[in-house]
């Protein structure tokens, strides 16, 4: 037992560094994806039709592919077709922003939707313009009631997080699989990096918990 | 002065004709009770007076302008138009002091000292001044019906919609809402109320308008409709409910 620490303290200067990447890609892909979403969804119930045909292509592409395959179509198929270079990175981040961005997308228009339409006639009624009635009245309700689903897709992505290695991102799930290729010790490394991603996400769990509680007076 | 006035109002929702050509003109002042059965239109036609919905047809003029021409800025004139629903429609993230504010803030009408203090003046007409800083949920549905109506007042509006007002409510609490519109109506408010609190539109309405099937079948005095009623739908209907 003594032996099975030493080795995991030994591997975990490596795998630090890899949760540093997960955490950076899953923090910053999803910031972007609460604004993509955001808008996606304001296209999508929107009046004008060319904007909710734009949303609705785009999350039903994004709903029909997996996103290993966006991922491999974007960092090799779009740099290639289109001759360009873009880091292992950036290109992680922009495949988990627009996935995570369409399904909070239709998480959002859900919870817009749950508000009463009263609150928009009443909002509507006292002069106040679209924007304002939807920026004042109906996103701070909408919003506590999609905390739940936001957190449930917030988890989602920083697990899939994971699927980033198959196009060599190194984040923590690359450099355990890189530790076992070079020591073939896969049920102790994976052992370890198991718990860290359950740490994680219960970590997140809380702090959503919080929020909610918060919000909720 | 001519505040509101309709020509040949129609709305449909899909193909079902819901008001089929109405007429109608409310003087500055005038305090107008529209009755009839449900599904006679009335809700449909207040709704149209604000543009809650867009009319299918024919004109809405209020304050000499046209809301029915897309130019028209909706917004500004909804400032002038006060509406109270029968489900109150509070906000219920704000507590009642903010659920006043919000509209005279941003839309730069008062400076949030001026908003506060009318807002708190409003409270006080309505009788509600030690409940500024609740949340509507812990409010009784007379209360919130109240805070709805001081917070249509808050834009200083000239014209007053009434939904329904007291519809929603529990027997006990019809009173207290009706007390405070009867003051309104005192104070020279321009006001146009669906009800069916028959007993409140024979007291304060000038005028009293029964509609069924999207027209109006009959108007006149409280004491012509209630008194006399000419058409045997109104004589019908009058009878269901008196």
């Amino acid at each position: 037992m003594s032996n099975y620490f030493e080795y995991v303290a030994s591997i975990m200067p490596q795998l630090l560094l890899g949760l540093k990447v997960t955490l950076q890609m899953t923090v910053v892909s999803l910031a972007l994806a609460v604004v993509v979403g955001m808008a996606s969804c304001m296209f999508s119930i929107s009046k004008v039709k060319p904007l909710n045909w734009i949303s609705g292509v785009y999350l039903s592409i994004i709903r029909g592919t997996p996103l290993m395959v966006q991922s491999f179509f974007i960092y090799f198929g779009l740099t290639a077709a289109l001759d360009f270079r873009i880091s292992i990175f950036k290109a992680a981040v922009i495949v988990l922003c627009l996935n995570a961005g369409a399904y909070l997308s239709e998480i959002f228009r859900s919870g817009i939707a749950a508000v009463n339409k009263g609150q928009m006639e009443a909002a509507r009624s006292l002069g106040l313009p679209y924007g304002v009635a939807m920026r004042k009245v109906i996103l701070p309700q909408a919003i506590r009631i999609v905390i739940p689903s936001v957190l449930n897709q917030f988890i989602i992505t920083l697990k899939d997080t994971s699927i980033l290695s198959a196009i060599g991102c190194m984040e923590l799930m690359k450099q355990s699989m890189m530790i076992v290729s070079r020591n073939f010790r896969s049920f102790e490394t994976y052992a370890v990096i198991a718990v860290m991603y359950y740490v994680v996400v219960m970590v997140l769990t809380k702090i959503f918990k919080i929020i909610e509680r918060r919000l909720s007076n | 002065m001519i505040k509101v006035k309709t020509e040949q109002l129609k709305k449909n929702f899909g193909s079902l004709e819901v008001l089929k050509g109405i007429d109608l003109e409310v003087k500055e002042g005038e305090v107008v009770c529209l009755i009839g059965p449900s599904g006679s239109g009335k809700s449909t036609f207040l709704r149209c007076l604000n543009q809650l919905e867009e009319t299918t047809a024919g004109t809405v003029i209020v304050d000499d302008y046209d809301l029915t021409d897309k130019n028209c800025d909706i917004n500004k004139i909804r400032e002038n138009i006060g509406m109270v629903f029968q489900q109150f429609n509070l906000f219920p993230h704000l507590n009642v002091l903010e659920n006043i504010m919000l509209a005279p803030v941003d839309r730069k009408k008062m400076t949030k000292d001026e908003a506060k203090k009318t807002a708190e003046k409003l409270l006080a007409m309505v009788g509600l001044a030690e409940k500024a800083e609740e949340y509507p949920s812990n409010l009784s549905g007379g209360q919130q019906q109240r805070v709805a109506i001081a917070r249509a007042l808050a834009m200083r509006p000239d014209i007053m919609l009434f939904d329904e007002p007291t519809s929603a409510l529990d027997p006990e609490m019809v009173g207290e809402v009706l007390e405070v519109m009867k003051r309104l109506a005192a104070d020279g408010m321009t006001m146009i109320v669906v009800t069916h609190e028959m007993g409140f539109a024979r007291e304060v309405a000038h005028r009293v308008i029964f509609m069924d099937g999207g027209y109006i079948v009959e108007q006149g005095t409280p004491e012509e409709v209630f008194g006399n009623p000419q058409n045997k739908r109104t004589q019908d209907f009058l009878n269901k409910v008196l």
